[in-house]
C-alpha cells in the first residue's frame, strides 16, 4: 500500500489532506472532528490582532453557482477572518495539538503591515507549539479594504517585507499564501521566497460577484438590498489555481520552492493533479464544506489505490513530475495530428457533438449515413480541436487519436514524425532558421 | 368453510376508501424539486429523436430547458404552440412509444428523461393562467367542426387563432371526445379533460353546439351551405363484431361504452361489474377496461388476445402495468364460442392460435373459460353516415397531407381518416394541419 505521509517544509502529517484556513477550521470543535475524520492537517482559520474581535455579516454570506442537479461547482464568501477572541483560539490550537500531534497544526495569520503586531502574535502563536503559520495575503473582501490580506499580497514588496519580519520573529516556517487577484502569480511568489518564507500556498479565493438577485437588483449575497464581491471558490477555480501553481513550479526563480495548493480540490485526482504539478500538500475547503469531512476517506483511498496502480510508493515519487511537461504554446509540437473518432457502439446520438462542430468550429462532423441519423468526424475537416470531446456526454465515446502515417486528409501534408514547433515555423517572422 | 364466491355481476365491492384510493390519479405530477431534477437530465439534442418522434413535433429539448432554466410557463408556449392539447397529452401519450423510447438516455442507460411527466409540469402551470394566445384580427369567415374529440378542438383552436369564427357541432352531451368518455378514469382525473375544453375555448370566436349527431339532427350540406369550410372529426362511432356466437348474451358488452359509463358515473361504486371478467383484444382499450374491472374489484380479470405480446397495439409499459394490477394476459387465444346460460353469458370457449408462416391459424385445440363479463374490445370502425360523400380508404375517410377530403371544402382528421395512428396525440397534430390548410384556402 501506498505512504501517503507528508512532510512539508519539516510540518509532518499522516497524509497531504490539509483543510483550508475557513470555517471548517475555526474553532476546536470542528478541527476534532476533521482529526476524527482522518484529515491529516488543518490550517486553522486566520487570526487577527488582541483587541475586539473581528465583526460579521450577520445576513447570508455565501453564494454559489451549481450544475446539474444543484451539485455546487463554485461558492463564493465574504465571510472575514476569525470573530472569536484571540486568546480563546491560542488556547484551543494548544489543546488540540497537544491531543492530536501526528497532525499538521498550522496557524493562519493576519495582522496589520507593520513590524510589531507580527513580532506580538508570532510570539504567542509559537506558545502553542503550532508547527507552522501561513500568512494570510489573500482574503479579497472586508480586510482588504482595512490594508491587509489580498491588499498586501498584491503588493510584493511588502510580501517581502512581512515575511523576512516573520522569519525573523519565529522559528516555526512560515508559509506565504498568495492571492490570485493579481495578473502575473510569479511575482508575489518570487517576493515570498526572496523575504525568506519557506513556502507558498495558493489560491486565495478569486474576487467575484456569484450572481444578482434581480426582483432586489444587488449582488448576491444580499445583506439589506447591498451587496459586495466576495471570493470565490470551489471546483470552478481549480483551473486557475493548477495553471498558478504550474507557473510558480517551472519558474526559473521560483522553481522548488515548496507549494501548498488549494483550489476546487474535491477528490483524489485533483490532489493527485496538483501534486504532479509539485504541490506538497493540498488544502481542502469547499468540497468538505459541501460534503462534510468524511470525503478524505475518498481522497485518501483513492490517492492510495491510484498510486499503487501506478507503482508511486511515496508522494515524492509523483510530485512535481508534470512540471516538465508544462510549457509554452510556442514549443508545442505543430507536426502532432490527431482525429476525433467516435465509438459507433457507445455512441448515444444525441447529436451534441454535431451542434457544437457544425455551428462554432469546423464543420467536420457528419449526422447522417445512409439516410440514418449516424454521427462521424470527416478527416478531410477536422483539425481535431477536441470541442467534440468535451461537449459528448458518454465519457470515452469520442477520443482524439493519433496519425502516425500516411498522409493529414485535412492539409494533404505528409505525416511526420519531426518535433516542429513554432519558433521553427516558416510562417513565424521571428522563426530561428538554420544556419546556412 | 368461507362461503362460495359464487359468479355475478355487482356494484359496491370494495370501500368507500378503496375506491378512492383505485381511482386517484395514477401518475401523481411532479413537484417543482422534481421537475428541477428532471430537466437537468436533458441533453439538448441536436435534431433531437424524442422531437421527431413526437406525432405533434413539440420542441421538446427547448421546453424542457425552459423548465430547467426557471421558466415552466414559457416551457407551456413551446409545447401549446404545437399542442394546444399538451395537458391531455402529457396524461395520456404511450410516451414509452414515442418521445421517451427516442430519448437518448433510453438507449444510453435505459432511463429516458420524463418527458411526459415534464409536460405535464409545465402545462399544468400555464392552465391556471390567462390564455397564452390571442386572435388575429376577425376574417369574417366561418368554419364547421364536427365533432368537439382532440382533433376538432385543435383545429378549433388554430382556426381560432387566425381570426376565423368557428362552430364545432357535437354529437354528445359533452365536448372532449376520447378524452372526456374514452381514456381511463386514473390518468386524468379531476375533470381534466373539460378543463382542458375550457382552456382552448377560452381564446374566444369558438362557439360549441351539443346533441348535433352527423347524419341526424346535423345534415353535412347544411353545414357547408353556412359555412366557408368544414373540418370532420368524428372519431369512429362503429364497434367491431366479435364473430363468436352468442354476442348479444346479457353480461357481454362493448368495452368502449363500459369506460364511458365508468367516466361519466358520479360515484363509481354504483357501477357494476363481473366477478370474472374476460377481455378480448390486445389494445389500449382492452389494457383499459382490464385495469378498470380490477379496480371496481372483480376477482379474476383476463385478457384474451390472439396473438403474441410484441404483437399488442397497448404497449409494453401499458401491458406491464395491467399484469401489475392483477390482470392476467392469456396469449394466441382466439374466442370462438360465448356460453350462454339462461340468456345470461357465463364463459367463453376459446381456441388456441399460432402463425403458420405469415398468416395467424386456429391449432383446434379448445378450452372454456368462466366469466360473468366479456368485454369486446377488438377495434371500432369508422360509421359512414355521409352516404359515400367522401372517398374512403380502408373503411375511413381519405385525407391527403394536409387532411383535405375528396370534396372542395371539406377537412378530416382524427380516428376517422384513414393511415391514422389511433392516438390522442396524432389527432391534435391532424387538426392543426387541417387548420393551416384550411387558413390557407379561407385567404386565397
Amino acid at each position: 500500500m501506498a505512504d501517503l505521509r507528508s512532510n512539508f517544509v519539516g510540518i509532518k502529517s499522516p497524509n497531504p489532506f490539509w483543510l483550508a484556513s475557513a470555517p471548517p477550521t475555526d474553532k476546536e470543535y470542528n478541527v476534532v472532528r476533521a482529526f476524527k475524520a482522518g484529515w491529516g492537517g488543518v490550517v486553522w482559520k486566520t487570526l487577527g490582532e488582541d483587541g475586539p474581535p473581528i465583526v460579521n455579516v450577520n445576513g447570508p454570506r455565501y453564494g454559489a453557482i451549481h450544475g446539474a442537479d444543484r451539485r455546487l461547482l463554485g461558492l463564493n464568501n465574504i465571510e472575514l477572518i476569525t470573530d472569536r477572541p484571540l486568546n480563546i483560539n491560542l488556547q484551543e490550537i494548544k489543546k488540540v495539538k497537544r491531543e492530536w500531534p501526528d497532525r499538521a497544526m498550522v496557524v493562519s495569520l493576519m495582522v496589520p503591515c507593520e513590524e510589531m503586531p507580527w513580532k506580538n502574535i508570532l510570539a504567542r502563536v509559537e506558545e502553542t507549539e503550532a508547527d507552522g503559520v501561513e500568512l494570510n495575503f489573500g482574503c479579497p473582501h472586508g480586510m482588504s479594504e482595512r490594508g491587509m490580506g489580498a491588499a498586501v499580497g498584491q503588493v510584493p514588496e511588502y510580501i517581502e517585507m512581512v515575511a523576512r519580519w516573520c522569519k525573523q520573529y519565529t522559528r516555526m516556517p512560515v508559509i506565504v499564501k498568495l492571492t490570485p487577484n493579481i495578473t502575473d502569480i510569479r511575482m508575489p511568489a518570487r517576493a515570498a521566497l526572496k523575504g525568506g518564507a519557506d513556502a507558498v500556498s495558493l489560491i486565495n479565493t478569486i474576487s467575484s460577484i456569484i450572481s444578482v438577485d434581480l426582483d432586489n437588483m444587488a449582488p448576491m449575497p444580499t445583506i439589506d438590498g447591498k451587496g459586495s464581491h466576495g471570493g470565490y471558490c470551489g471546483p470552478a477555480v481549480k483551473p486557475i489555481a493548477l495553471n498558478m501553481v504550474a507557473e510558480i513550479a517551472r519558474d526559473r526563480e521560483t522553481h522548488g520552492l515548496p507549494i501548498s495548493a488549494i483550489g476546487g480540490i474535491t477528490t483524489w485526482r485533483d490532489a493527485a493533479e496538483f501534486i504532479s504539478m509539485s504541490a506538497g500538500t493540498v488544502q481542502v475547503c469547499t468540497a468538505a464544506m459541501t460534503y462534510g469531512f468524511k470525503i478524505v476517506e475518498e481522497m485518501i483511498s483513492g490517492l492510495e489505490r491510484w498510486m499503487d496502480q501506478k507503482g508511486y510508493a511515496i508522494l515524492e515519487d509523483f510530485r512535481g513530475r508534470a512540471v516538465p511537461n508544462v510549457t509554452d504554446w510556442q514549443y508545442l509540437n505543430l507536426n502532432y495530428i490527431a482525429k476525433a473518432k467516435i465509438d459507433q457502439d457507445a455512441c448515444i446520438k444525441c447529436g451534441r457533438c454535431y451542434a457544437a462542430c457544425e455551428d462554432t468550429s469546423h464543420q467536420a462532423i457528419m449526422k447522417e449515413k445512409d439516410g440514418k441519423r449516424h454521427f462521424e468526424v470527416m478527416d478531410d475537416e477536422c483539425v481535431a480541436c477536441n470541442l467534440c470531446v468535451e461537449v459528448c456526454p458518454v465519457e470515452n465515446c469520442i477520443t482524439m487519436e493519433r496519425q502516425t502515417t500516411g498522409t493529414d486528409a485535412r492539409t494533404g501534408r505528409k505525416i511526420s514524425d519531426d518535433y516542429a514547433n513554432w519558433t521553427q515555423h516558416p510562417n513565424n517572422p521571428m522563426s530561428v532558421k538554420a544556419a546556412e | 368453510m368461507a362461503p362460495a364466491k359464487t359468479p355475478d355481476i355487482s356494484s359496491k365491492r370494495l370501500s368507500k376508501t378503496d375506491y378512492a384510493a383505485n381511482f386517484s390519479e395514477l401518475h401523481p405530477p411532479l413537484s417543482p424539486h422534481e421537475a428541477l431534477v428532471e430537466s437537468d437530465r436533458c441533453y439538448f439534442c441536436y435534431d433531437a429523436p424524442c422531437m421527431n418522434a413526437c406525432p405533434t413535433s413539440i420542441d421538446i429539448p427547448l421546453f424542457i430547458r425552459e423548465i430547467q432554466a426557471g421558466h415552466p410557463k414559457s416551457a407551456a408556449k413551446t409545447i401549446f404552440n404545437q399542442n394546444i392539447l399538451g395537458g391531455m397529452c402529457a396524461r395520456v401519450c404511450p410516451t414509452e412509444n414515442l418521445c421517451e423510447e427516442a430519448c437518448v438516455r433510453e438507449k444510453a442507460e435505459g432511463k429516458p428523461v420524463k418527458i411526459g411527466m415534464l409536460q405535464r409540469f409545465a402545462t399544468d402551470q400555464a392552465m391556471e393562467e390567462k390564455h397564452p394566445y390571442t386572435r388575429a384580427k376577425s376574417t369574417g369567415k366561418k368554419v364547421a367542426i364536427v365533432g368537439a374529440g382532440p382533433a376538432g378542438l385543435a383545429c378549433a383552436h388554430r382556426l381560432a387563432m387566425h381570426g376565423h369564427e368557428v362552430t364545432i357541432f357535437e354529437a354528445r352531451k359533452k365536448s372532449g371526445g376520447l378524452n372526456e368518455y374514452g381514456i381511463a378514469t386514473y390518468k386524468a382525473v379531476d375533470d381534466f379533460a373539460q378543463k382542458e375544453v375550457d382552456f382552448i375555448l377560452s381564446i374566444g370566436g369558438i362557439a360549441i353546439k351539443h346533441n348535433m349527431m352527423l347524419g341526424k339532427k346535423l345534415k353535412l350540406k347544411d353545414v357547408q351551405r353556412d359555412h366557408d369550410a368544414v373540418f370532420l372529426g368524428v372519431g369512429l362511432a362503429g364497434v367491431n363484431a366479435l364473430g363468436a356466437k352468442d354476442e348479444d348474451a346479457d353480461g357481454i358488452e362493448d368495452a368502449v361504452n363500459y369506460i364511458s359509463e365508468l367516466r361519466q358515473a358520479k360515484d363509481v361504486a354504483k357501477l357494476a361489474v363481473g366477478r370474472n371478467v374476460l377481455v378480448i383484444g390486445g389494445g389500449m382499450t382492452a389494457i383499459d377496461v382490464a385495469i378498470q374491472s380490477k379496480l371496481l374489484g372483480a376477482e379474476n380479470v383476463t385478457i384474451l388476445y390472439r396473438r403474441g405480446a410484441p404483437h399488442m397495439k397497448a404497449s409494453t409499459y401499458e401491458q406491464d402495468l395491467a399484469q401489475t394490477k392483477g390482470v392476467k394476459i392469456m396469449h394466441w387465444v382466439a374466442p370462438k364460442k360465448v356460453l350462454v346460460k339462461g340468456g345470461k353469458a357465463v364463459g367463453l370457449k376459446c381456441e388456441y392460435t399460432a402463425l403458420k408462416g405469415k398468416t395467424l391459424e386456429s391449432t383446434g385445440e379448445t378450452f372454456e373459460l368462466a366469466a360473468d363479463m366479456i368485454f369486446k374490445a377488438i377495434g371500432q370502425t369508422y360509421m359512414d353516415v355521409l352516404g359515400g360523400t367522401l372517398a374512403l380508404d380502408q373503411g375511413r375517410i381519405k385525407v391527403d397531407a394536409e387532411k383535405r377530403t375528396s370534396a372542395e371544402g371539406i377537412w378530416a382528421g382524427g380516428d376517422c381518416v384513414a393511415g391514422g395512428k389511433d392516438l390522442t396525440v396524432a389527432s391534435v397534430d391532424d387538426g392543426r394541419r387541417a387548420a393551416e390548410s384550411i387558413n390557407q384556402f379561407l385567404k386565397s
